[in-house]
């Protein structure tokens, strides 16, 4: 138990303000190896992980390091920075603090190192960097603590994983090392504390008061939500309304495009003026601090953003979330409400805004869900080893190593401690040498044996290059987006490489809220003017997509099933009850499927209710056996609940497109060639080493032409088909983006109950799939036949083919 | 085999899907950029060790051009090695398997900006040849006629699919690049349009080569 000294009993005193129980706890508890603390936000969470630390270095004998604190989030780290500060200063407390993440400039970074402050605050990337470096025992000396914050998030992803791995690192640099991890709500707080905690060390699981229940219903608009679509347009009225009538309201959305769409709607009926600023991931960095800036002083009545703002940092008087679209994660809506009401007391408020028809159902089974307190999440799975391979290249940076030691290292991170050490061993000789079956560079391994047994780097400036190339953020195929340089060049933000490569000069498209026209690409940055006023010709760039969870999925099911929809609006009562005269509603346990012709061309629409991702699989599985049939398939659709299949010949017996072990069979010569294997590839190879995203002498000029990794990818399955890269995207793959695992959960659910109606015309549940967006053409037959015709098209109009040769 | 027949000067020529010219009134087959050995080059270098396939691949590839085509005179035209190092570092496999390609043909090597240098390997080296009304080298000459060229990798874009391309016009033809570890520039580079005469026309590779107007 840790007594509080009086400097900070003192300042806590005089302001009036007691000590939260969860905060007291902490203390009680500051010795524990590794303690999780779950509260919402607002609750006081930052100084109760911070509490230990002041009070540990009250005294002023400590030297060096002492409490290492990680957030996912740069900005976050910096927002600590000033928050602990001030509390800092006022308690007049002899304690050095400060942040180093991608941004601290070298000078400062080379200080830190040296001599390092009390406590720093960091994010994983920047500490993955840190211990790579030789001295990194000397720089970490002395650590005590420390404290991952926003761990729930962490804990979804690759970053996580690295941090975990930098954090058995630590330990064994300094073993009396304790950990404390800070949460939001999260549905199995377990996991999250064997995430964090040594193995096998115990973590003990702190419940903060969770507060008042929120206050949270569906936005009531007068007009229908449209068929389909993600943009909600027609909310901007009532929305409008919803922000006159707060202080601050964040406005949520599930992806950048969206975001944009919406914000620049806003804008456009935006009479008042209302400062409303936009927030996401794809802008440039000083655009958002400006925003980050303005938020905090309170200027803003109304901030349209994207996940980049789901994490703690402290906004000022929040008094609404607005989320528009369907949350697709009952979890994640929990999180976001949360950003609503700093004050602990008050419930949060929310509105749910259905983006279309389809997502009235899903924003209704999520209300129900968040009421029962019926969280949703799926275990991730044993920690991935395309981030153990960085982490041996990083061990190598650092230094010599004894294969056994880091072995013994790595098994002591939760995610990693079923690793076998034939596995470690792979990834080690993928290190080492490329692990290929042919070995071809005897002399030019990355990694070598000493005669000591040691692995080193076989070229020491080979760490310049590992370290460039750090880090589990997959950015890779993004490029800035500047105004043009006689317009000043000021940078704007990034777009994916794929929606520039789809733009010709003339398009106007979406940016930060401006509508600009794509000048012309110029070493590797997208030009653009400013066309203010004018709506884009092209809606605007593509965005991640989250899968609607299985838990959220049954729910609209059962929904389905309700008969009367008395808890939905007429508008989208009467249109179920349409879909249930002429055709039939889906229902839990059984597979719908639909067959009609539209626009004199076959369709099939399959409502497998499985998440975007799987129905998305299902459609490739469902397209390549129709092609090996030669039904001529020309492409499909898919959204969280159904996929849409179209061609060029109607399929008169389906039965055997729909032979689902036959399916399950096909998956894997099927897999190897999709391009959604070729993505997660692509990712896995850059994590794991084999892609360098920078090097020392690339991007000098954007004309290096550097080679698509399809071609690794190519190339492996064809001469190294059990290459530990191949193994570990298709890991990755099944439960990622293929997410192969819901269609088998699909499978078992239906068993032989497949309801296949034949039908004149399109049924009312399924015209709103011809109006999504992201329609994937079949690269087959039928895609030959007519990418044939349009090349003579274009030499017939162009006059070149009437010349002779 | 699928090829897309066209004239250069009052050769007739044809693009093969695999990305080789054939020149059938000559019994010769074209090819450029192999970049053989570029993996080791990587490794050479301390880079990351890419998978040491793409020497065997892209030969595997050739010999099939040649047994389908039957060609009795080959150009490499040029960067065939992706440096000297790595023409020396071959390995002895591969080094079988050229010299089984280039035994009872004339082969002919252009040099190229990655192998400059003369190769230890059976043929003739030139830095460019003239046969028929064509002549062949690796970097194109914007005053040049009749010229056959390769260097820039060329690929473009028909509806969503970009793939390696030939580009052509009334002057010059430039060859997409044969190696199984190459990248493409763009028809619409302006070092490609600016070579191209309006007229040009670029034909994609793949299983039906194709003609679309290059796309700029």
């Amino acid at each position: 138990m840790l007594h509080l000294p009086e400097q900070i009993l003192n300042w806590f005193t005089t302001r009036n303000w007691t000590i939260h129980p969860h905060q007291q706890v902490m203390l009680d508890r500051a010795d524990h190896p590794a303690t999780l603390l779950i509260a919402p936000t607002g609750g006081g969470k930052t100084m109760a992980g911070f509490l230990p630390t002041l009070a540990e270095l009250a005294d002023g004998n400590h030297q060096g390091l002492h409490t290492l604190y990680i957030s996912p989030l740069k900005a976050l780290a910096a927002d600590i920075k000033r928050n602990l500060r001030t509390p800092v200063d006022e308690m007049s407390l002899p304690i050095r603090i400060d942040d180093r993440t991608g941004d601290t400039p070298q000078s400062r970074k080379k200080r830190q190192r040296a001599d390092p402050p009390h406590i720093l605050l960091t994010t994983p990337e920047s500490l993955a960097l840190l211990i790579s470096y030789p001295d990194a025992a000397r720089t970490f000396a002395g650590l005590q603590r420390v404290v991952v914050d926003e761990i729930h998030a962490l804990a979804e992803s690759k970053r996580g994983d690295q941090l975990m791995l930098a954090l058995a690192r630590l330990q064994t640099l300094c073993p009396n090392m304790r950990r404390v991890g800070l949460s939001a709500t999260v549905d199995d707080p377990q996991a999250i504390a064997q995430f964090l905690a040594r193995h096998p060390d115990p973590c003990e699981v702190l419940q903060a008061d969770p507060g008042p229940t929120p206050d949270i219903q569906m936005l009531q608009t007068t007009e229908a939500p449209p068929w389909a679509g993600g943009g909600a347009a027609y909310a901007i009225p009532a929305v409008m309304q919803q922000i006159k009538a707060h202080n601050t309201t964040l406005i949520f959305h599930n992806t950048r495009a969206q975001a944009e769409i919406f914000f620049h709607n806003l804008w456009l009926a935006n009479d008042d003026s209302l400062p409303i600023g936009i927030h996401h991931g794809s802008l440039d960095r000083e655009q958002r601090n400006r925003v980050e800036t303005a938020m905090v002083r309170g200027d803003l009545c109304a901030i349209v953003c994207t996940g980049s703002l789901d994490l703690g940092l402290d906004w000022g008087d929040v008094d609404l979330v607005i989320q528009i679209g369907a949350p697709k994660n009952v979890k994640r809506l929990v999180q976001r409400i949360g950003r609503a009401n700093h004050s602990y007391n008050t419930p949060s408020k929310a509105l749910l805004v259905p983006a279309n028809r389809f997502e009235v159902l899903e924003c209704r089974a999520a209300l129900e869900a968040v009421r029962q307190g019926d969280l949703d999440g799926e275990p991730r799975g044993p920690g991935p080893r395309d981030v153990l391979c960085q982490h041996i290249l990083i061990a190598a940076c650092a230094g010599p190593f004894e294969a056994n030691d880091l072995f013994a290292e790595m098994i002591t991170a939760g995610a990693y401690a079923t690793l076998t050490r034939p596995e470690f061993d792979a990834c080690l000789g993928f290190c080492a040498t490329g692990g290929y079956a042919l070995q071809a560079y005897d002399k030019w391994q990355r990694l070598l044996q000493r005669p000591d047994g040691c692995w080193q780097l076989r070229d020491p400036r080979a760490s310049q290059r590992i370290r460039m190339n750090l880090g589990t953020i997959q950015d890779s195929d993004t490029l800035k987006v500047r105004l043009k340089r006689s317009r000043g060049g000021k940078p704007l933000g990034e777009i994916e490489e794929a929606f520039a490569a789809s733009l010709t000069p003339g398009d106007t498209f979406l940016i930060g809220g401006q509508t600009v026209r794509y000048e012309g690409l110029r070493e590797m940055t997208v030009e653009v003017t400013r066309r203010s006023g004018k709506r884009p010709k092209i809606a605007t760039f593509t965005g991640t997509k989250f899968a609607t969870s299985t838990q959220l999925n049954a729910r609209i099911l059962a929904l389905l099933q309700q008969g009367n929809w008395l808890n939905l609006p007429d508008h989208t009562s009467s249109w179920l009850t349409l879909q249930q005269q002429v055709s039939q509603l889906p229902e839990p346990g059984r597979l719908l499927i639909e067959s009609f012709p539209h626009q004199s061309r076959p369709h099939l629409c399959i409502y497998g209710f499985a998440g975007r991702n799987a129905q998305q699989t299902l459609g490739l599985l469902l397209t390549k056996r129709m092609e090996e049939m030669g039904l001529d398939p020309l492409g499909f659709v898919a959204t969280d609940y159904a996929t849409m299949i179209w061609g060029l010949k109607t399929v008169n017996d389906p039965a055997p497109l729909f032979e689902l072990a036959a399916l399950r069979d096909g998956l894997d010569s099927w897999l190897g060639e999709n391009a959604v294997m070729k993505r997660s590839f692509r990712a896995c190879a850059t994590i794991a080493g084999l892609i360098e995203r920078n090097s020392p002498t690339a991007r000098k000029s954007g004309r290096q032409a550097t080679f698509s990794s399809d071609i690794l990818y190519d190339t492996l399955r064809k001469y190294d088909p059990d290459h530990l890269l191949l193994q570990i995207t298709r890991t990755e793959a099944l439960r990622g983006l293929v997410d192969f695992g819901r269609i088998e959960e699909m499978i078992d659910r239906i068993g032989p109950r497949i309801d296949l109606r034949h039908l004149p015309a399109i049924t009312p549940l399924a015209a709103p799939l011809l109006l999504e967006m992201g329609k994937v053409p079949i690269k087959g037959a039928a895609m030959e036949k007519l990418l044939q015709q349009e090349a003579a098209d274009l030499m017939q109009k162009s006059g070149l083919s009437s010349l002779p040769d | 085999m699928s090829g897309f027949d066209f004239f250069l000067s009052s050769a007739r020529l044809t693009a093969l899907g695999s990305g080789a010219l054939h020149w059938p009134d000559q019994n010769l087959l074209c090819i450029s950029d192999l970049h053989l050995g570029k993996s080791e080059r990587q490794a050479r270098r301390g880079g990351p060790v890419l998978p040491p396939y793409e020497t065997r691949d892209t030969l595997g590839r050739l010999a099939a051009d040649l047994r389908d085509t039957q060609a009795t005179t080959v150009i490499c035209l040029g960067d065939s090695f992706d440096d000297d190092a790595a023409a020396r570092a071959l390995p002895q496999a591969e080094q079988d398997t050229i010299t089984h390609l280039t035994t009872g043909r004339r082969w002919i090597w252009i040099s190229g900006n990655h192998d400059p240098a003369p190769l230890d390997l059976a043929g003739e080296q030139h830095r460019d040849i003239t046969i028929g009304p064509l002549t062949f080298r690796h970097i194109a000459q914007p005053q040049a006629q009749s010229e056959v060229s390769g260097h820039y990798h060329p690929k473009a874009r028909l509806r969503s699919t970009s793939r390696p391309a030939f580009l052509v016009d009334e002057h010059r033809l430039i060859l997409p690049a044969y190696g199984t570890y190459t990248g493409g520039l763009r028809s619409t580079d302006p070092a490609l349009t600016a070579l191209m005469g309006p007229r040009a026309r670029a034909i994609l590779t793949g299983p039906h080569p194709v003609p679309i107007p290059m796309p700029r």
